[in-house]
């Protein structure tokens, strides 16, 4: 008899649990469900309706990243100054199976635009082409999907500039003399390969001569495998005067096996990553400077960027300008390797002198 | 009529038949549709409600033969890594210039192979549990894949591949054809045919079943086989939808599937449930996301979510099988 | 008798079939890498696999139980985010205070799996599944979807893990004083051995009257703070706190069991193995990075090494059998 009324009250709590997560998001998101609702919205497409609020999505790689909450929260901020309304979605797992999902249902609510940080190159075309036929905006930053699948994108800073400044750099700290090595983060990640390309490309001049980059290894931005192979590069190279990460949690890792076998400007360490993971190390010179842009404004710049383009500001165009709300100056849309983007600028380098300003920041 | 193919001595009665698991099921997909329906104005509708099933069938095939796997005490987790072998070698022999045709036939070896070394392996070495043979598999395979593809992805498939992913017939999406075509021939080898019956029969008791001439080997290397199978079935889903593919995907499916599979009442301890639960499973998962996601909930909420169902509908089950003793 | 003399011989000469491969791969390793052998890469690699064997002893008892626990990532990752937040915010906090706080939480995680498992009767896969879920997802909560850098926590906290005990690093130091304990605990105390009766035969062992239920509590609570534990040293050694911390490493605990010898079927485990299990997948994550493979080629070699090496222990383990069963004959 007990065991009856328990399984009773179990099911009551199940359908309990399924009835509050609906009643709860209903007042929640009343005003733009009922609104839509109302108009019998399912045969409109996305996009009109003047009065209607505008809705902006941005598909992040994976939820829980701090670089990533940093772009949306960027990206909120513009939609918002321009009244719209911001979605910001990440699957939990960094993949290409779950971005295809979170835009399925983005396509299914009839939303603005979609603005991806893609997990994945080529694997989100579908998808997106699907999205673009229903009068969706796509949009692509931070992480690029080819050139047939978005209308343009937001590049955060120039991938050229970005290997060339990595090698310049680790160049100037090693004197232009020795062995260095590269600990990227996964090898599938789009971004990451071709900054190394360009590294490799810079390194091909006269004055890199006796610079020799060793290995490219990837900690495939987990803690414990990227400490593993920082400690196998410093095991197999023993000269090794410097570590180039183009990955936060890579450089992290890396300065921190560094710290810890208190190897302090013997072997030095440089990259791409964040000022609060990096305070520490660029404080204790570990890590004499490193770069990175800011990813508010490459969420800021997107939001504007998505908002231009439905409102028709924009068309995707090469030669068009725009205007993003206090970022200073206008933003041109120009030609890239493929496909057309709008450039935010220079990555910006964090040294012992402003890591301090920063560290709070992002 | 699926419900009541279980062979049961006593007469039929309404009271047993609302008893069953799957009810509770066919409850909780009505409670969804109707909370979908109520938290967002751009679910109920037809092309929403088809268009859902194409974010979350393709690892439902896999669902299947797991379903079996299961009854019999075993478990499979290296399908994920099957997957993405299959798809990886598919797309990699189509670029090296076999026909489109071809590759797909191939991708299905591929994955038998991988579900048959799985089964052999554990059939040969007895004292092997399939937790050890299949988490090394489940290295070995991806390992593989990374070898072949490296850092590239693979891909430029002719156009009518994409219709696996995106396709229609009508306007019904192909792959929920195929799906439910595939569940009722599960379903109908499940509950009426011998091999069936005989898998129940080694979960239960697998020293029983081998004295009473089932042949155990036989049938494990057969399961384990079409796990590969319906595996490659997936790659070719998933492939089609990404349009192309890379050695990492399809990471952790065998996790999804296992939860979809415990969700249908199918309990490893031994030769109870139905194949039917776990069908209606996958329905009461891909709509619960679904429908969460079109209010745009965050994911580790969704997280939390699926947890609790996962555990309160257990919990309601394994209380009405204690109570049932 | 006889009987579990050979049975004795026969799990002692498995774990030295094991150890046996452990050498032959570090050999093979140092022969390509000379870098390999010093002390130095043998500290690094004790530090590092300190981790894994910590939680891979409290993973013995739960599969000695025939059970499973897939939520020891998620756990680990809320019980180090917990505490990361706490000494970020107390930064004077005693650091042993800080790893009580870990393993407080980890043991919370820990009750609420064995209520699930002891009490209601699901079964571990599943109800540690579900949990692994809700443990992630509060992470994230919790959190808030940021990370917890190394600038924001106190040296005191951080040197948990760089500093050393009686000359030993102190996460290697605790890795023994857990495997100390562990190896008296299921030797010589009656509960135990009663861990051991629960797994090999659950129905006699309830006849014979052991409280199953106590019995998957605790063990399953032991787990978990051994996670909590985990994670504390986790974030110290790392500097950093994430949500998705761990994520996908209790399959790399269940390996190192099952390469240690460990059944999924229950009764079966020795901790010695499991050290050794442990020890394996600790050459193999610091080794093959020494050694000059293409780094696409890892993955795959890794997982043809630990097929070889279970295959390897099951066909000695077979050809023992045969060869008692033999001289019996004779």
């Amino acid at each position: 008899m007990k065991k009856k009324w328990l399984v009773h009250l179990l099911a009551v709590l199940l359908f309990g649990l399924l009835v509050a997560c609906g009643g709860g998001e209903e007042s929640g998101g009343d005003n733009t469900g009922s609104e839509s609702s109302n108009e019998n919205g399912t045969e409109e497409t996305a996009g009109n309706g003047d009065g209607e609020q505008k809705r902006h999505a941005f598909v992040f790689k994976n939820t829980g990243n701090p670089y990533g909450e940093k772009i949306m929260e960027g990206f909120e901020t513009a939609i918002d100054e321009t009244g719209g309304e911001a979605i910001l979605r990440s699957p939990d797992q960094p993949t290409v199976e779950g971005q295809i999902q979170i835009i399925e249902e983005l396509i299914a609510q009839q939303v603005d635009s979609i603005s991806v940080s893609a997990n994945d190159y080529d694997g989100l075309q579908p998808v997106l082409t699907k999205a673009m036929n229903q009068g969706i905006k796509v949009l692509s930053a931070d992480s690029a999907v080819n050139g047939d699948s978005r209308t343009v994108h937001i590049n955060q800073a120039d991938p050229e500039a970005i290997g060339r400044t990595l090698v310049q750099a680790v160049a100037e700290m090693m004197e232009n003399e020795g062995q260095f090595a590269i600990l990227s983060a996964t090898s599938q990640a789009s971004n990451q390969n071709l900054w190394i390309e360009w590294m490799e490309t810079e390194l091909e001049s006269e004055e890199y001569a006796d610079i020799e980059l060793v290995e490219v290894a990837y900690g495939d931005d987990l803690r414990d495998k990227s400490v593993s192979e920082t400690e196998a590069l410093l095991q197999s190279y023993p000269d090794l005067k410097a570590i180039v990460a183009p990955t936060t949690v890579g450089i992290a890792a890396a300065s921190k096996v560094i710290t810890d076998k208190e190897l302090q400007g013997e072997v030095l360490v440089t990259g791409l990553g964040l000022p609060s993971e990096m305070a520490e190390y660029i404080s204790n010179g570990v890590s004499p400077w490193m770069y990175l842009w800011n990813p508010l404004d490459v969420g800021y710049l997107t939001g504007n960027a998505a908002n231009a383009l439905v409102e028709e500001e924009i068309t995707g165009e090469v030669g068009e300008t725009f205007e993003a709300g206090e970022l200073e100056g206008e933003f041109e849309v120009t030609e890239s390797d493929d496909g057309v983007e709008i450039l935010l600028g220079d990555p910006f380098k964090f040294d012992p002198d402003n890591i301090d300003k920063w560290k709070d920041i992002y | 009529m699926v419900t009541r193919t279980i062979e049961n001595s006593q007469p039929f009665s309404w009271k047993r038949l609302f008893l069953q698991w799957e009810w509770m099921l066919v409850l909780l997909i009505i409670a969804i549709f109707m909370m979908n329906s109520s938290i967002s104005p751009y679910f109920l509708n037809y092309t929403s409600v088809t268009d859902a099933t194409m974010t979350f069938l393709d690892k439902a095939f896999i669902v299947f033969p797991m379903v079996m796997i299961m009854l019999m005490r075993e478990i499979d987790i290296s399908v994920g890594s099957t997957v993405a072998l299959s798809s990886v070698v598919m797309a990699t022999a189509y670029n090296a210039g076999l026909p489109m045709i071809l590759a797909l036939v191939l991708c299905l070896v591929v994955g038998a192979l991988c579900g048959f070394l799985n089964g052999f392996l554990l059939v040969k070495y007895r004292e092997l549990s399939a937790v050890i043979v299949t988490l090394s598999t489940m290295i070995l395979y991806r390992g593989i894949a990374y070898m072949i593809l490296e850092d590239q992805s693979a891909g430029d498939f002719p156009t009518w591949f994409s219709f696996f992913g995106w396709g229609y017939i009508g306007t019904i999406p192909f792959i929920l054809i195929l799906f439910i075509a595939l569940a009722i021939l599960f379903v109908l080898i499940q509950q009426k045919t011998v091999f069936g019956r005989q898998i129940y029969a080694i979960g239960s008791n697998p020293t029983a079943a081998r004295f009473a001439g089932v042949k155990v080997d036989r049938i494990k290397l057969i399961v384990f086989t079409l796990a590969g199978v319906m595996a490659a079935i997936t790659a070719i889903f998933l492939t089609a939808r990404m349009g192309s593919t890379r050695p990492n995907v399809a990471n952790m499916y065998e996790l999804d599937v296992i939860a979809m599979v415990a969700l249908g009442g199918i309990s490893t301890a031994g030769g109870k449930g139905r194949m039917l639960g776990a069908i209606l499973a996958v329905f009461v998962i891909g709509y619960l996301q679904y429908g969460l996601g079109l209010i745009n909930i965050p994911a580790q909420a969704l997280l939390v979510i699926i947890g609790l169902l996962l555990i309160i509908s257990v919990t309601i089950t394994n209380l009405r099988v204690k109570k049932r003793k | 008798m006889l009987q579990q003399l050979n049975l004795e011989k026969v799990s002692k000469f498995r774990e030295v079939g094991l150890l046996g491969f452990i050498i032959i791969l570090v050999l093979v390793i140092q022969l390509l890498n000379p870098a390999f052998l010093t002390i130095g890469n043998l500290r690094d690699l004790l530090t590092n696999t300190a981790i894994l064997s910590i939680l891979a002893l409290g993973m013995m008892l739960v599969l000695i139980t025939r059970g499973i626990d897939l939520s020891i990532g998620a756990t680990l990752a809320l019980s180090g985010m917990i505490t990361a937040l706490t000494v970020s915010s107390v930064p004077g906090l005693n650091p042993i205070l800080a790893i009580l706080l870990g393993i407080v939480v980890g043991c919370f995680c820990g009750v609420m799996l064995g209520l699930l498992v002891s009490k209601i009767g699901i079964l571990p896969i599943i109800a540690s599944l579900g949990l692994m879920n809700v443990f992630r997802g509060l992470t994230f909560w919790t959190s808030g979807g940021e990370w917890v850098s190394a600038y924001q926590m106190p040296d005191s906290f951080k040197n948990i893990a760089t500093s050393s005990i009686l000359g030993i690093n102190t996460l290697v130091f605790i890795a023994i004083l857990t495997f100390l304990f562990f190896y008296y605990f299921v030797n010589t105390t009656i509960t135990g051995r009663q861990i051991y009766a629960v797994g090999s035969n659950p129905d006699s062992a309830s006849v014979s009257g052991i409280n199953q239920t106590k019995i998957l509590m605790l063990v399953y609570t032991m787990m978990g703070g051994l996670s909590g534990l985990a994670g504390v040293l986790w974030v110290s050694k790392y500097a950093s706190a994430q949500g998705d911390t761990a994520s996908g490493y209790e399959l790399t605990v269940i390996a190192a069991c099952i390469l240690g010898g460990v059944s999924i079927a229950g009764g079966v485990g020795k901790v010695t193995g499991v050290l050794l299990g442990a020890l394996l997948l600790g050459v193999l994550s610091n080794g093959l990075p020494l050694i000059n493979v293409s780094p696409f080629w890892q993955m795959g070699i890794e997982g043809a090494i630990i097929m070889v090496a279970v295959l390897f222990n099951t066909n000695i383990r077979e050809f023992i059998e045969r060869n008692n069963r033999l001289r019996r004959e004779i």
